[in-house]
């Protein structure tokens, strides 16, 4: 099969999707480029899988198009879609082998010599050999690659996955995440991988949206969503934040000055999102230093001082935790390099961070938290 | 002691089952020894003498044959309509949305909890009340009346257990609704629809109560043994009795050790193939 | 991608036919079509009849099928059957309940040995609780005759060790009726029992006698209240036809032992008294619905329905 499908950018226009009084899915829209891994990424109930479900014709969208190319093809039957889907448990036909499984696709379409392509698929799959078993035969991985094999066997222009590696152990996903990614290179096929594991997404993806309340927060390459969050919702989401409380009080240079709970923070004019007014100031974990006396923070660097209420040792990394004078908790994480056996809960310390490694969010709704532990919002799923 | 004891609190529940098992299992036993007596006379039930002429020769009395042919084809008749109007009516029922659900509900409930002496009564009134003339046609009616829900509760049970995303795979796979139908639905929910109809064959064929209201002159194997209770048992009636007992256990084990063996089958397999660390 | 090509000709202008709009418009008829013939059945042959039935027990009681009968509105066709068939009503109820007592004394514990005991005997040993509806109920009915005859082991083993005197017989009598109604629903009992407990968390179990329970209060306050939806189902279902049969009664009893089934069916086929008749099945049918209704309503569980 020659690959001389004309050009086919994925674009979702104003899609909406109701159910009753609950917004599924509210006025998204969004571009997916040919060839592209895309990751949307969610909590469960935020509208990703009913997305992905309009794509694949499974929902009828409430009002929007659904592009694939310059054709609409929101309102066609899923069968008459060059679209297809690797669903959430599988959905392998039980009463099928795998040969007939995989097959399934092009007999549908009136293909009679499949044997070849059959074979080809599964040998992409590494599953030569399981030809005439049975899928309750096999172990997850193996059934999550028949289908793999028995959606991309059809050449689709988009490949969608509905959290596909939910069902296999830690171990196997891994090795699962490396295995796609391989396969997404070899065809070249534009796959849309839906997902609640943010881990997952920035590492498969080359753009990753992220999705809240049927809505995209945020949307970009995996370093940039995680390095200059949109929103505090991404910024916790995607990774930890601490998030300070502050107001901008005037500039300098290409610097930002801030004032929260009484101490001074500059940040870069380019990484703020807000320049005026009440602000949140963000800044990841990783990024902060820990030092005891207050004299030890280098010059030109943000600080903020409290104590030590909780350490956990994690292997890789160390997590502290610290209260400052306001009340705040704030995480610190340092790399166990040089493990610092001197630091016990009770300590007072100093944790510091370069301007450019700070972030400036608006700060508006009231319902906005600060805390750097908040549990993404978990809403029962429409579908 | 203690050792005794203990043993015997874990396993007289055990005990009981398989004594209660052998009260279900005796009647059973009795048919089939009786199947190789030969009776000392016609109205007598106790084993008299060992023989083999019966199941050599078990239409001596030809009417038990004619109605045991006759139960066979209204069986046949009644499971075929009853299939067909059940399996129906589970589709709509189980992938449907639609007004009047519950009363439906309640309309193929309540012949199952109506006792058969009033089904019986009931369709009787009503064949007299409008002149139909009773025999073969109206016991198949009776018989797909009240099989029908039997085969709705059943195929319902089989459809939804079913996992509707391999439908949506099937679409998504460029199989139309028909096809979709065709491939997918209709091969997984088959065990189910074949359950109903064996289920539906065996009360038309074995049912009396029903029958006997709507039978007028039309012998059925039951009726046949009803009759002949009263004028004195011919000792084929436990050869066929026993026939049917062996037949349909051999039918049920056989299914069973298939579906074991499968089974077996699949747990094994991860083991024998453990490719991607063992998990079925 | 030849086989691509062919899926991008097809429509693609939104509401074209065949498109979805019109797939639902479909499916909004579609299931009244697939329950027209069935429900269509079961209101002809089982709703009407019920109607017919009510009009039948309502004829003037003068009237017989030669000469026809008229709808009277005779009311008085209830209160005069139950005054001549009292005893086999009373009969047909006292003889079902002991039966069911009798059923309940050996299907808890055949249901309970199968769902929680048997292990991998447990599909075995369930073809066999249903193995012997294989047969013919009327011939193991008569199975029965044998069993229990005057000239059989049981009696003469009863008559050995003085449970019986030496006329004592077992056929023809109360005993046989009730043994033979227990045999012949005992299934209907013990499968939905056995459902219900198969689906006891076995830790539950555990749990209760982690926390001090002794074997007999585990039964009592796990497992007994766990297992009631499938008591109650498996009770109805044996109930119900245990009441209305007249086979065991006519085969293993004598007039003497006689229930409202017999009443029934030599007042619609012997007698043909058709008013009598049915209003005797109307009667049967409200007394098992009030008791049904009752039991539930002690049960506390009117979902089970």
């Amino acid at each position: 099969m020659a690959r001389d499908t004309p050009a086919g950018d994925l674009r979702l226009a104003h899609l909406t999707k109701t159910f009753g009084a609950f917004t599924a899915v509210d006025d998204l829209s969004l571009t997916i480029a040919q060839g592209s891994f895309f990751a949307l990424l969610g909590a469960s109930g935020c509208g990703k899988t009913t997305t992905l479900r309009m794509i694949a014709g499974l929902e009828q969208p409430t009002s929007g198009q659904v592009l694939l190319g310059d054709r609409d093809i929101a309102r066609l039957r899923p069968y008459k879609r060059p679209v297809n889907t690797v669903f959430q448990s599988y959905a392998l036909f039980p009463h099928l082998d795998i040969f007939e499984n995989v097959a399934f696709g092009l007999r549908r379409r009136g293909i009679r010599k499949v044997d070849e392509e059959v074979r080809r698929m599964l040998s992409l799959v590494q599953l030569d050999g399981y030809e005439r078993r049975r899928p309750a035969q096999l172990s997850g991985g193996q059934q999550q690659r028949v289908a793999l094999a028995r959606a991309l066997i059809n050449h689709p222009q988009l490949l969608l996955l509905d959290e596909p590696l939910g069902a296999l152990d830690l171990k196997l996903r891994r090795q699962m995440q490396i295995e796609l990614k391989r396969i997404q290179s070899e065809v070249g096929i534009t796959f849309l991988h839906v997902t609640h594991d943010q881990e997952e997404a920035m590492w498969m993806a080359d753009t990753v949206a992220v999705m809240n309340a049927g809505r995209i927060e945020q949307l970009g390459a995996p370093t940039d969503i995680y390095e200059y969050p949109a929103t505090p919702f991404v910024a916790n989401f995607l990774g930890q934040s601490n998030l300070i409380e502050a107001e901008v009080t005037g500039q300098d240079g290409d610097d930002l000055l801030l004032t929260g709970h009484g101490s001074r923070f500059a940040t870069p004019r380019d990484r703020a999102r807000a320049h005026a007014g009440g602000v949140w100031l963000g800044v990841r974990p990783e990024k902060l230093h820990l030092v005891t006396e207050v004299g030890a923070v280098p010059a030109g660097r943000n600080a903020v001082s409290g104590v030590l209420t909780d350490i956990c040792y994690a292997g890789v990394s160390t997590e502290f935790l610290l209260r400052t004078s306001w009340g705040q908790e704030l995480s610190v994480f340092t790399a166990n390099s040089d493990p610092d056996a001197g630091l016990v809960p009770g300590t007072q310390v100093t944790a510091h961070w370069h301007p450019r490694h700070s972030f400036v969010l608006p700060r508006g709704g009231e319902n906005e938290t600060p805390s750097g532990d908040r549990e993404p919002e978990r809403i029962e799923a429409a579908t | 002691m203690s050792r005794i004891s203990r043993w015997f609190a874990q396993h007289w529940v055990m005990g009981v089952a398989l004594l209660v098992l052998g009260y279900l299992f005796l009647p059973i036993a009795v048919v089939a020894a009786l199947s190789f007596n030969r009776p000392s006379n016609r109205l007598s039930y106790d084993f008299n003498e060992f023989t083999l002429d019966n199941w050599r020769n078990p239409c001596a009395t030809s009417d038990m044959c004619d109605a045991v042919l006759r139960s066979a084809q209204i069986g046949f008749i009644a499971t075929v309509a009853a299939t067909a109007l059940g399996t129906l009516m589970a589709f709509a029922l189980a992938r449907h949305r639609f007004r009047g659900r519950s009363g439906l509900n309640v309309l193929i409930f309540l012949p199952m909890a109506t006792p058969e002496l009033v089904l019986g009564t009931s369709l009787l009134a009503l064949f007299v009340a409008g002149g139909v003339p009773l025999g073969f046609w109206t016991i198949v009616i009776a018989h797909v009346m009240f099989c029908v829900s039997f085969v709705v509760v059943t195929v319902k049970a089989r459809l939804s257990g079913m996992d509707l995303r391999l439908e949506e795979a099937a679409m998504d796979l460029y199989a139309s609704e028909w096809q979709t139908f065709r491939r997918i639905t209709l091969p997984l929910v088959l065990p189910g629809i074949v359950a109903a109809a064996l289920l539906a064959f065996s009360l038309s064929f074995d049912d009396f109560i029903i029958t006997n209201f709507n039978s007028g002159t039309t012998v059925t194997f039951p009726m046949y043994v009803w009759g002949a209770a009263q004028r004195g048992i011919p000792p084929q009636v436990n050869v066929i009795g026993t026939a049917m007992f062996a037949i349909a256990l051999l039918l049920v084990l056989a299914t069973t050790l298939r579906g074991r063996r499968a089974r077996r089958a699949a747990l094994a397999a991860p083991v024998v193939v453990g490719q991607t660390g063992g998990r079925s | 991608m030849s086989a691509l090509a062919h899926l991008g000709s097809a429509h693609s202008a939104p509401g074209a036919p065949g498109g979805p709009a019109t797939a639902r418009r479909r499916h909004r008829f579609l299931p009244y079509l697939l329950l027209l013939p069935g429900a269509a059945w079961l209101l002809l042959f089982f709703a009407l009849p019920l109607l017919q039935l009510a009009a039948a027990s309502l004829y003037d009681p003068n009237g017989s099928l030669s000469t026809g009968y008229a709808l009277t509105w005779a009311f008085g066709n209830y209160p005069a059957a139950l005054q001549a068939y009292w005893p086999q009503f009373g009969r047909s109820f006292l003889y079902a309940g002991l039966a069911l007592v009798l059923a309940l004394l050996m299907g808890y514990p055949l249901a309970y040995a199968i769902a929680c005991k048997a292990g991998r005997w447990k599909n075995l040993l369930l073809v066999c609780v249903v193995a012997p509806m294989f047969t013919s109920f009327l011939v193991r009915t008569l199975a029965w005759k044998t069993i229990l005859s005057d000239n059989g082991w049981l009696v003469g083993l009863l008559r050995d060790v003085h449970l019986l005197g030496p006329d004592g017989r077992l056929l023809a009598t109360p005993i046989a009726v009730v043994l033979g109604l227990t045999y012949n629903f005992l299934p209907f009992l013990v499968l939905p029992l056995y459902a219900s407990l198969e689906r006891l968390d076995q830790r539950l179990l555990e749990a209760a006698s982690d926390l001090y329970a002794s074997a007999w209060q585990t039964f009592r306050r796990v497992t007994l209240p766990l297992s009631m939806p499938g008591l109650i189902a498996g009770t109805l279902l044996f109930f119900i036809p245990a009441t209305g049969d007249y086979i065991n009664a006519e085969l293993l009893g004598t007039p003497k032992e006689y229930m409202i089934g017999n009443v029934i069916d030599s007042a619609f086929l012997v007698r043909l008294d058709y008013p009598q008749g049915a209003a005797l099945s109307f009667l049967l049918m409200s007394a098992i619905l009030a008791v049904v209704f009752v039991y539930l309503r002690r049960a506390g569980t009117e979902e089970v329905l």
